[in-house]
């Protein structure tokens, strides 16, 4: 019964997501959404920008793996500005100003993210105070030759 | 055993409550945008079909606020919200579109179809508009004030209830 229902929901779902991304599709891409730039210097300072830019339309995928027409839109914003002249930096922060963390791949300092950098040596703080104690203490206590602590 | 021991313990099981708990929290749908209370970024875009002026930045200067909407005719949520966006127009509310990824005839049909609120509908091909003002997905409603400042986004379809919700924020960015 259920297998059912799905098959009937399927049936009808599929021509409605079909249309939708048929229309969606049968626009050209953006000019630089699949094609590379001609310098291949640029195009691997692209490439290692777009992998760290996150898609606004998938699940946990960067703008260059995402075949999301506006994953190709925003590989086209990131190749003409890089072939503009821009940094990546520039780049980056510009989508950063628009979106906010969420685009963004590269973790940063900021007054929310600080304790994610400060926690961890914090604790290497601690191993390294009690280490200390540790040590310091059996060197005191003499020589452990042999001893079951 | 001495207490100190337990501190790990209570570490590791605040963190596993915490990230059990998230889990269950449903996923972050939406994607507000950094640009309200920002100017609109400089922009013009040609028009969406052939009987339409496009849209720019100049038209939102000077009179009322006005209501940029971000929709296309592969939208299905669009077909939603046509009739909401047509009682604003009623309310005499000017509504300027941008019609995202589209063809001038899907453009016009849709219009045929479902009815006609805009003023100008431009025609944001490769969603160089959208990511100038931090949209992540169609449709989007933004209040845009007289100075050509963005006041409000509304993410999603406009329902019934969001009409008197956009016509508080428009009164509100006189």
């Amino acid at each position: 019964m259920m297998r059912l229902i799905l098959a009937a929901l399927a049936l009808f779902a599929a021509p409605i997501v079909s249309q939708s991304v048929y229309a969606q599709q049968a626009m050209p891409p953006a000019p630089y959404a699949y094609v590379q730039l001609e310098d291949p210097a640029l195009e691997a300072e692209a490439a290692a920008l777009m992998e760290t830019l996150r898609c606004l339309k998938c699940q946990s995928q960067s703008i260059n793996d995402s075949d999301a027409p506006m994953a190709g839109d925003m590989r086209h914003q990131v190749r003409s500005r890089i072939l503009a002249g821009e940094s990546p930096a520039q780049i980056r922060s510009w989508l950063v100003e628009r979106y906010g963390d969420y685009v963004s791949y590269e973790p940063e300092v900021s007054s929310t993210t600080w304790p994610l950098f400060a926690i961890p040596l914090l604790l290497l703080c601690v191993v390294g105070l009690v280490l200390l104690r540790r040590l310091g203490k059996r060197r005191s206590d003499g020589p452990v030759s042999g001893e079951a602590s | 055993m001495r207490p100190i021991y337990l501190i790990p313990l209570a570490l590791f099981l605040f963190f596993a409550g915490v990230a059990g708990y998230q889990l269950t929290q449903p996923k972050m749908q939406t994607i507000p945008s950094q640009m309200i209370e920002e100017p609109l970024p400089e922009f013009s875009l040609a028009p969406a079909l052939e009987n339409m002026p496009g849209a720019s930045r100049s038209d939102f200067i000077g009179g009322e606020p006005r209501l940029l909407n971000i929709w296309a005719s592969w939208c299905l949520p669009c077909i939603a919200e046509a009739p909401h966006l047509e009682r604003l127009k009623e309310e005499g509310v000017e509504i300027i579109g941008i019609a995202v990824r589209d063809r001038p005839e899907a453009v016009a049909d849709f219009l045929n179809r479902y009815g006609n609120p805009y003023t100008r509908v431009g025609a944001d091909d490769i969603s160089a508009l959208m990511l100038e003002i931090g949209a992540s997905g169609v449709p989007e409603t933004y209040v845009i004030d007289a100075q050509g400042n963005i006041r409000y986004q509304h993410i999603g379809d406009v329902r019934a209830n969001t009409v008197p919700l956009l016509l508080e924020q428009l009164e509100n960015a006189r």
